[in-house]
């Protein structure tokens, strides 16, 4: 599958989950496919997206917390599957979108185009509920469980423009939409 | 040399600023600081495998309405770099970091020396504000540099080195 039709499928299926989306063409395909108050798009720090959602999970227990995520950001931030597997949350589900490369930057293989499994990797680090998912009915079976899946997808970016909303605006109005009294109130 | 506990002046500072929701990656003299933050249950305490990685779950708690403090050493600031600026500069997210400054006076271990030199400088270059109080007044202090940074909408440092966390 492409990952344009996985990045729609899940935020088609999505209905109140929280979405915290990976930098590049990721949060910009998911933009152009469903933007919704509930996206996250992470438009820097590349690597974090699983930690981001994270700790949004861990303190929101009542909201399930999708992230999307690639296999070039998991291979650099790898520790955090060890974090993921010791807290072990039944709100927060990691979708790998594995297309073998450096999708945002020119297509660069990564290792999991040669020996590196990222479903094994995962188990390995301890995490209980892992999947691998080739299509979207498989995909969308697996966003009612938690833990990993690794989502194999082609390689190659849909044809969407840049996000043209603000990283302020973005994150006021994600925090908005579970947050009671929004972002500003509760904090100082 | 003072009465007041270091650790315990950090975690007064900690509790009087409201913050719940630490990420860690322990050094020595931090030990009994997590201890402290281990015991208590107003506070989710989340061990990290880098620290970069503790920014993401910090930024992502504070997202989530939690006041999100970063327990970590000054060799960690270097692995955290991007994050902060990419991250909580980009989005505007409020952090406050307590940082054991390893690598200046009394320092035996040689390899926390380079680090440890330029760790104020960095902090500097990134307009991070930094703070270095005594244990007396460290409650108070930790307390100011969490205002700051949730009014500034930024990182903030409280940076104590090793005269500090033997109390003087």
């Amino acid at each position: 599958m492409k990952r344009m039709e996985a990045i729609s499928e899940v935020a088609a299926a999505a209905e109140k989950a929280l979405i915290v989306c990976n930098i590049g063409f990721p949060s910009r395909e998911l933009y152009a496919a469903a933007d919704r108050p509930e996206n996250f798009y992470m438009l820097g720090s590349m690597g974090l997206a699983s930690s981001i959602g994270l700790g949004l999970a861990l303190v929101r227990p009542e909201r399930k917390v999708i992230v999307l995520d690639g296999d070039g950001s998991v291979l650099m931030n790898l520790g955090a599957l060890a974090t993921i597997a010791h807290n072990a949350l039944e709100n927060y589900l990691l979708i790998i979108l594995d297309n073998c490369c450096y999708g945002s930057t020119g297509s660069q293989p990564t290792c999991t185009s040669q020996r590196t499994d990222l479903a094994l990797v995962a188990r390995a680090a301890g995490v209980q509920q892992v999947g691998t998912v080739t299509t979207p009915e498989g995909l969308i079976d697996a966003l009612s469980g938690h833990g990993v899946v690794v989502a194999r997808v082609d390689p190659g970016n849909a044809d969407v423009p840049l996000i043209d909303i603000t990283p302020e605006h973005i994150i006021d109005r994600f925090m908005r939409s579970f947050l009671p009294f929004g972002p500003f109130k509760i904090q100082v | 040399m003072s009465d007041i506990n270091p650790s315990f002046a950090v975690y007064s500072g900690l509790k009087s600023s409201g913050i719940d929701f630490v990420a860690s990656v322990p050094c020595i003299n931090l030990q009994y600081l997590l201890k402290l933050i281990d015991a208590d249950p107003e506070i989710v305490h989340v061990p990290v495998t880098r620290e970069e990685e503790g920014v993401g779950l910090c930024a992502g708690a504070w997202m989530g309405g939690k006041r999100p403090a970063l327990l970590m050493q000054n060799s960690g600031l270097g692995n955290s770099i991007n994050a902060l600026a990419s991250l909580d500069f980009l989005y505007g997210i409020p952090l406050l970091m307590i940082i054991s400054h390893r690598g200046c006076e009394g320092e035996l271990i040689v390899g926390q020396m380079p680090m440890g030199r330029l760790t104020p400088m960095l902090l500097d270059s990134m307009e991070i504000p930094r703070f270095s109080p005594s244990p007396v007044e460290a409650e108070a202090s930790v307390a100011r540099a969490w205002g700051v940074a949730a009014t500034k909408k930024k990182p903030v440092a409280m940076l104590l080195d090793l005269q500090f966390w033997k109390g003087a």
